[in-house]
């Protein structure tokens, strides 16, 4: 084999040229004949029976194209995991913002009229809005006990572990909800009848989820059930299930007035009434012995689910498997569990629950450093896994890992004993600005947890045109995390063409294969691999055809794709994901191989306390990882500075604030997330160690550089001002307390 | 209330008349009746930039402008940057440099970026950051943006070699 051309260059991006000079077309920038536009008639209360719909005076109701629950024609459930979120309530209301009735008109601005005349008369019931509230079961809201899932892993033995401690330290910890805050907002267009089905256009990450969610809705089969992702202003995984809702609410209006409809959220609706990262509080019992080794793990884990079910469980599931972190420890109990409350539901926000426990996993750590007299970087020296240590699931990393180097490279680059050396001085007097320097080290699966990947049995697609190129088929979207570019480097490198005689598809589920959903930092490294054995195979049927020889050249390549098209009439061929060989997982114990590869990481935070002002600023970043082979260094590094910019907000300023369900700060103006100006230089570097199963040996990246900003943020703040900080975010008004307390 | 009004709008060198409330948002305006989607709304508060668009020269949320307070101005849009297809060197900047991602905020952060070389043709990082603080981005961390931006104002004094 060539050395590799395509694969590690910064090629340019394929929708980039578009981007630039605003001819790429997302939703809204779409106009379809005749098209009206919908809105959501909205409850204000968190929990209750509706009683009646009033539709007030003043408003021309005949022009009016008017749906709920009554015109669904197949089951009321947007259909995901359980079926338990109604697509448009009836008869009882299970949170604020819960979707009742749609309106649709051709005026925007008369609909925004008639949305506000419209009366949800309800008997209010009571609610519940936080963890402890739904553990104790006082108001049963959801289920029989309020719980969605729980988990139970249990390694080694912890109950006997606790006699032979030195010292056993116990910690709590909690994180806030986050908002995705994607620029574009949720939007759909659906054309509709009963003759020839549904078709939806969307900003969206899952194509295939939201078919499946309007088959159910419609009783519609796949063939008639049409989903085409736009081009699409961000997602980090608020695009994962919330567009089946709006699609589901679009198609409706359309199925009812025949009518193309718009559906597209203003910026409060969207952050009103769509989804939010999980809230969740962890509480640690840690066995050390005096010499820093961990005994043993005692960690409880709970989040808070909103009001349906959505992907709580999976990313339960997640943020538990997460929990005891990249460190070996012979005996470990993880209780976990997700709860109901009268939120809106919690969905997906990149990372999926492992941002919240490895943020209590990271500062339990220091703690129990701080408790043996270690520094934390010695006491984690003395826990790491290593290649052949089992993880808390007892998986066996068998892949090469070197966590201590990737933490002496970290701290070398932020100058870490330097600058910890040189804080501690001068943090000695009255300072009005304290700094401080923390670090966190973690590891993120790649790919759906545990079985989830055989389950999900991807398929990937790659043809020849009759112009010689390549098209990849994939349901696998752009949503600006470079799917296009990665999965055409990855084409053109199997195939030995170049970058630019490949093509990629438009994700349509009428005419690309199941590549599954774009979530899990799976597209890299599952869709990826898929697209790599879909270019050998089709490579192989040339060659078998007797058309190409080895060691042939793009154009003798474009020859023999022409010559075979001519003949046989198709060039296709198609990739399922198999899981690599021993691959084993137990749903029932939680145990086995938990994710197929991991990617592992050290951040260095610097921090500023204006012990006035009660600001925290970061002043420096450090992002030190390994993610096995770096397919496009810029789109690569794009991702982790991006994602380290949501961690920084999630610790230090994003705060949803609700006041009896709703939230109330839901806009730009005062949710806050960091500009340009609030932001540090974050310095990324890539250890590359290439992992045996993935693309030219790559792991998946995207969701990594969420779990780490936070810890080590609040490990330098600790650092800073000489007190714990349990709690994110951690605000101005949130240091204050801690400061005077 | 719902009288509507002629508006005189001179967008990206052509002179446009159109039919609209006085109080529509020059945001809908350009979208809808000019059909420039190139800017977009991210929030329509002003918060986001999202929307930004120069009239006679300024950075400007179009969410926060009436129509006809527009009447007779000069408008460029992102759609004007490149006319001829030939990018402006901000542009090509962005692509190279990884400063789109989903590509949202691109357009305004584009002409931000504009306005910023126009007043400070070499600007610091700091003078950068400053510069495009009105505009959020949500994948990027700003890095790319920043770097790019610097590319970009280095370009002015050595024009890139043929």
């Amino acid at each position: 084999m060539l050395r590799e051309k395509v694969i590690g260059r910064p090629v340019p991006r394929k929708e980039g040229l578009d981007k630039v000079t605003g001819r790429a077309q997302y939703v809204d920038d779409l106009t379809f004949p005749g098209m009206i536009h919908g809105v959501t008639v909205r409850s204000e209360i968190p929990r209750g029976k509706i009683l009646r719909i009033e539709y007030g005076p003043g408003i021309p109701w005949n022009e009016f194209i008017i749906a709920t629950a009554a015109d669904i024609p197949g089951k009321n459930a947007v259909s995901l995991i359980l079926d338990d979120q109604p697509c448009l309530a009836i008869q009882v209301i299970n949170h604020a913002e819960e979707p009742v009735v749609l309106l649709a008109h051709p005026d925007r601005y008369v609909l925004e009229r008639a949305r506000l005349a419209v009366r949800i008369v309800t008997e209010p019931l009571p609610a519940v809005f936080t963890i402890d509230e739904s553990m104790s079961g006082k108001t049963t809201v959801w289920g029989e006990d309020n719980i969605f899932k729980s988990y139970h892993l249990e390694k080694g033995n912890v109950d006997a572990a606790w006699a032979n401690a030195d010292y056993i330290i116990e910690g709590d910890y909690e994180t806030g909800a986050q908002e995705q805050l994607y620029i574009e907002t949720n939007g759909v267009i659906a054309v509709a009848n009963p003759h020839d089905g549904v078709t939806v256009w969307g900003s969206m990450q899952c194509p295939y989820y939201v078919q499946k969610a309007l088959m159910t809705i419609f009783g519609l089969p796949a063939e008639k059930t049409r989903i085409i992702q736009t081009e699409t202003g961000g997602g980090f995984g608020g695009k994962e299930e919330y567009p089946s809702m709006i699609a589901a609410h679009a198609a409706l209006l359309a199925w009812k007035s025949g009518k193309p409809v718009k559906l597209i959220y203003d910026r409060a609706e969207d952050m009103a009434a769509t989804t939010k990262r999980h809230p969740s509080r962890t509480r640690h019992r840690t066995a050390v012995t005096k010499d820093g080794k961990l005994l043993a793990m005692d960690i409880d884990f709970a989040i808070d689910g909103g009001a349906y079910a959505t992907l709580s469980s999976v990313v339960l599931s997640r943020g538990t498997i997460h929990a005891a972190g990249p460190y070996s420890c012979p005996n470990v109990r993880i209780r976990s569990r997700a709860y109901a409350t009268n939120h809106p539901p919690r969905g997906a926000f990149r990372g999926f629950g492992a941002p919240q426990s490895i943020f209590a996993l990271e500062r339990q750590m220091n703690r129990v450093s701080a408790a043996v007299g270690l520094s934390p970087e010695e006491f984690r020296r003395r826990n790491f896994l290593q290649t052949g240590d089992t993880t808390a699931t007892g998986q066996v990393i068998r892949e090469k890992v070197d966590l201590a180097g990737l933490l002496g490279r970290a701290l070398e680059a932020s100058s870490y004993q330097i600058k910890k050396e040189q804080f501690a001085a001068q943090n000695r007097g009255k300072q009005a600005v304290r700094k401080g320097i923390g670090f966190a080290t973690f590891m993120h699966g790649a790919g759906f947890t545990g079985s989830g990947e055989q389950h999900l049995k991807s398929v990937v697609g790659v043809e020849a045109t009759a112009g010689g190129r390549v098209r990849i088929l994939v349901a696998s979207t752009e949503i600006g995390q470079g799917t296009q570019t990665i999965l055409s480097q990855i084409a053109a490198e199997t195939l030995g063409l170049n970058y630019e005689d490949i093509e990629i598809a438009p994700p349509d589920t009428a005419s690309v294969p199941n590549s599954g959903p774009t979530v899990a930092s799976r597209t890299c490294m599952i869709v990826g691999k898929l697209v790599e054995s879909a270019s050998v195979g089709l490579k192989q049927s040339l060659i078998q055809a007797g058309l190409l020889a080895g060691g042939y050249t793009a154009d003798a390549f474009r020859a023999a794709c022409r010559s075979y098209i001519a003949k046989f009439g198709a060039l296709r061929s198609f990739s399922q994901y198999e899981a690599p060989p021993g691959i084993r997982w137990d749903d029932e114990r939680y145990q086995g191989e938990a994710y197929a590869a991991f990617s592992w990481a050290a951040y260095v935070a610097e921090v500023s306390v204006d012990m006035t002002t009660c600001e925290i600023r970061v002043d420096d970043f450090v992002a030190l990882q390994e993610v096995g082979r770096v397919i496009h260094p810029v789109l690569a590094k794009g991702q982790i500075e991006g994602g380290v910019a949501q961690g920084i907000g999630y610790a230090i300023c994003e705060h949803v604030v609700s006041k009896n369900g709703r939230m109330i700060n839901n806009q730009m103006t005062n949710y806050v997330m960091p500009t340009a100006v609030d932001l540090p230089p974050i310095r990324v570097f890539f250890e590359e160690n290439p992992y045996s199963y993935g693309p030219a040996g790559a792991k998946g990246l995207g969701e990594l550089p969420l779990d780490g900003p936070a810890p080590a943020i609040l490990n330098a703040v600790e650092n800073a001002i000489g007190r714990p900080v349990n709690r994110i975010p951690l605000r101005p008004e949130d240091m204050m307390e801690i400061l005077n307390a | 209330m719902r009288e509507k009004v002629r508006v005189r709008l001179l967008a990206n060198g052509k002179t446009h008349e159109v039919e609209t409330y006085a109080m529509a948002r020059l945001l809908d305006v350009l979208r809808e009746d000019l059909r420039l989607t190139g800017v977009k709304e991210g929030c329509g508060e002003g918060e986001c930039g999202a929307c930004s668009v120069l009239i006679n020269g300024d950075l400007v949320n179009s969410c926060l402008v009436p129509a006809l307070q527009a009447d007779g101005a000069s408008i460029t849009t992102i759609e004007g940057l490149a006319p001829n297809g030939h990018l402006d060197r901000i542009q090509t900047a962005f692509v190279e440099h990884g400063g789109a991602q989903c590509g949202i905020c691109t357009p305004g952060m584009i002409l931000a970026a504009v306005h910023l070389l126009q007043t400070i043709s070499t600007p610091t990082e700091e003078q950068i950051r400053g510069g495009l603080a009105g505009n959020l981005c949500r994948c990027t961390g700003y890095a790319s943006i920043v770097e790019a931006v610097k590319h970009a104002s280095a370009n002015i004094l050595e024009p890139p070699q043929p």
